[in-house]
């Protein structure tokens, strides 16, 4: 079988839907491919399927919230790690996403390692992904209020117990019963 | 009733007791009317493997639909790091897969690494890569215990703990603590070798290859070991792809991937050992090739032993790496540089890296994100066991109950991997 | 037979009825096989063949609650747990016990965060602390020491509450 000669995903990109691509960027030799969020299942079938190409194997989703700070395109960003078996190389197609309900199509129907990924995200950063087949909590308890990993989520610190506050702490601490 | 909806003593619900309703859509139409019944597994089964709830649609004794529910192990780990300094962050991330803590440690440590551009040297490089194969063996072992206890061998438990006492052993006497040692630090390990590791290793190395030997004279021929993994969960090579699967449970199926040698880290390109594959793709080839792995990571610590190079084993560049104690007392610049790195930390710049390295598991994935101050703004990990649960549903179709037990143990999933 | 030759030569013994039970209570406190998280690896440990935790008669871990006479909470204990904890603390029949081994099951350890409930004692009552990260087999099984030292001073009068 002939193997077809890799190409430059960021070139290949351009010329098949260069509507898509919103800025390229390389750092530490990780070459970055920001994504209009509208073209991204379009985007995640071109890597996977052109020849050349062939991104067939799904690294990792992972989402990050940039609460509070605004000079990037939007609040959300999602980072698909993508990764060729043939061509051994790993891209990171992202997208931004805006703060009012941030949604963003699914990428099951291309790799199905995304349906527990996204839905990670859903249950972590509040991020809808249309057309997904489950989209539930998958960690947090199903009638958990908000969605822990966002930046304005608090941490949900209860006061240390030392010597000099140990007697306050244990008066309210609700312990159990038999 | 009004008063009858049952309560814990925490006043909250019992929710994992749901209903059929709520499960339209996941299960198939034949649940609905109690055709097939439906089976809560766990979170506490005596399957030893951790707090996972299977919900088993069953027809008769076959699986016709296998819904995995984690988060009972959620720990917020990637959240409480966010709240760390780089450096202190590293005691976290050895609580996610407990089973081998070193290779948690070297996944962050390297994504840490990439982000700053910090260097390593050659000897903590090869130290590193001495404790992961160790951990790797040791990981495996307990896979093994666990798995042969799961169906019914309860020696083989009793002998892979005795030799994994040997490899903790190890580690306790390089970093102080049995499993959670965070030896690998961002620039290197946290201290050199003591005197009395490398002959440990070396005659752990002597000992070893007959117990493995043993090992396989109590299963691998072992005709109820044989009935009970034979053709039993086979996944298909494009399907293990398809479903993200790494690792010993995709090399099963035969795809050859292996991180140490696609992406060397740590200088791997340099040892030479062999990836053991499977042809069927069933608990059985899994179980063969972790076996397999065990011999290859002993050859690896063999050479690495060969190799080990004098030398500092942590970065000379202060602005990341505090200096050893011996210079406090000497130098002004190294106090200065102690105490910035032990209360501030230092700073990354605002920007993403992803690093993955081969666990014992399979494809441990860090993506870190700096904000340009000493703390990430977003850790994440990519576990192997949590793409290998999502994998669980696909894999236990059309087996018996029975062999769910199996199935579960050859994928060797931990809890506090899939969970963080 | 056996019993009256037995008893032939070690003459007549005599005993309260306490410290019999308590006697019998602590040679074979058999606990539930539940594991959480890490500790649950040291758990097992102390179980294998290095540290033997059958000297104690505590060999066999009952998978059932309804057969468990002590649980050892080995691990960190998320919000989303608790109530499983709870249930199977109601399942086991009394007189029954608990162990919190560890830093994360005892005050939350090094999680204090939104998952993690801060101390198990907030869900069930606990006996026996065992401090550590996790706590090596020595520590667990100087726990449960500890526990039947606690068992075998237990007075006839609390057994009716």
């Amino acid at each position: 079988m002939e193997i077809a000669k890799a190409l430059n995903p960021e070139q290949a990109l351009r010329d098949a839907h260069p509507a898509a691509l919103v800025g390229v960027k390389t750092f530490r030799d990780e070459l970055t491919l920001v994504i209009d969020p509208a073209h991204i299942v379009t985007v995640a079938e071109f890597m996977r399927n052109t020849p050349g190409l062939l991104f067939n194997y799904l690294s990792d989703i992972s989402a990050v919230d940039y609460y509070p700070e605004d000079t990037r395109p939007g609040r959300f960003g999602i980072s698909y790690h993508i990764y060729s078996m043939l061509y051994n190389r790993r891209i990171r197609l992202k997208v931004f996403l805006q703060d009012e309900e941030p949604t963003v199509d699914t990428v099951t129907g291309v790799w199905s390692a995304a349906n527990w990924l996204e839905r990670e995200i859903y249950d972590m950063m509040g991020i809808t992904f249309t057309g997904h087949p489950d989209l539930r909590r998958l960690l947090m308890p199903e009638d958990w209020d908000g969605h822990p990993h966002r930046r304005d989520y608090p941490l949900g610190y209860e006061t240390v117990q030392f010597s000099f506050n140990a007697e306050d702490i244990m008066k309210h601490k609700p312990f159990a019963k038999e | 009733m009004a008063t009858a909806e049952p309560k814990t003593q925490t006043g909250q619900l019992e929710t994992w007791q749901g209903d059929v309703e709520a499960l339209r859509g996941l299960v198939s139409e034949r649940a609905m009317t109690g055709e097939t019944m439906l089976l809560n597994m766990g979170p506490h089964h005596p399957s030893t493997h951790g707090v996972l709830r299977l919900l088993l649609e069953l027809d008769g004794e076959e699986i016709v639909t296998c819904l995995p529910d984690v988060g009972f192990l959620h720990t917020g780990i990637e959240k409480n790091i966010e709240a760390k300094t780089y450096e202190k962050a590293v005691t976290l991330t050895d609580r996610m897969d407990y089973l081998s803590p070193m290779s948690n440690n070297m996944a962050f440590c390297l994504a840490v690494e990439k982000l700053v551009d910090l260097d390593v040297p050659e000897r903590a490089q090869v130290i590193r890569v001495m404790c992961l194969e160790l951990a790797r063996v040791a990981s495996h072992l307990v896979w093994l215990g666990t798995h042969a206890l799961d169906m019914g061998a309860m020696s083989v438990f009793l002998y892979a703990f005795r030799e994994r006492e040997k490899i903790l052993e190890m580690f306790e006497s390089i970093s102080g603590q049995r499993m959670m040692g965070s030896y690998i630090r961002p620039g290197g390990v946290w201290r050199d070798l003591t005197p009395d590791f490398l002959p440990s290793v070396e005659r752990f190395l002597s000992e070893f290859p007959a117990i493995i030997g043993d090992y396989e004279a109590l299963l691998t021929k072992n005709p109820i070991w044989l009935d009970r993994t034979q053709g039993i969960g086979v996944i298909e090579p494009e399907e293990a792809l398809d479903l993200g699967m790494s690792g010993p449970s995709l090399r099963g199926s035969g795809v050859n991937w292996d991180i140490r040698k696609a992406m060397p880290y740590s200088g791997y390109e340099q040892y030479e050992f062999t990836v053991p594959l499977g042809e069927h793709g069933d608990v059985y080839d899994r179980f063969l090739i972790r076996i397999q792995e065990m011999r290859e990571s002993l050859k690896i610590i063999r050479q690495a032993i060969d190799r080990l190079p004098d030398g500092p084993f942590r970065s000379n560049n202060r602005k990341f790496v505090p200096p050893p104690r011996s210079e406090l007392g000497q130098s002004m610049e190294a106090v200065i540089h102690h105490f910035k790195l032990w209360t501030e930390g230092f700073s990354a710049p605002d920007e993403e890296v992803y690093v993955s390295i081969e666990s014992p598991r399979g494809e441990i994935g860090c993506y870190l994100h700096g904000t340009g101050g000493n703390k990430p703004r977003r850790v994440h990990f990519k576990t192997p066991s949590f793409m290998h649960i999502s994998a669980l549903g696909k894999i236990c179709q059309q087996y018996l109950i029975a062999d769910v037990v199996a199935i579960i143990g050859s994928v060797d999933i931990v809890l506090g991997d899939c969970d963080r | 037979m056996g019993v009256s030759s037995k008893l032939g030569n070690l003459g007549v013994v005599t005993t309260t009825l306490e410290e019999a039970v308590n006697w019998g209570r602590t040679g074979a406190m058999w606990p539930l096989l539940f594991g959480l998280a890490c500790c649950a690896i040291e758990m097992m440990s102390t179980q294998a063949s290095h540290y033997d935790m059958s000297r104690f008669g505590m060999e066999l871990n009952r998978a059932s609650p309804r057969q468990a006479d002590l649980i050892i909470v080995a691990g960190r204990v998320t919000r989303k747990m608790a109530p499983v904890i709870r249930q199977l603390y109601d399942q086991m029949p009394h007189p029954k016990w608990v162990v919190s081994m560890g830093d994360c099951a005892s005050c939350g350890g090094v999680y204090n965060n939104y998952a993690i409930v801060q101390g198990v004692d907030e869900i069930i009552p606990v006996d026996v602390y065992v401090a550590g990260c996790p706590p090596r087999p020595e520590q667990l099984i100087h726990g449960i020491m500890t526990l039947h030292e606690k068992v075998r001073g237990e007075r006839i009068t609390d057994w009716a509450n």
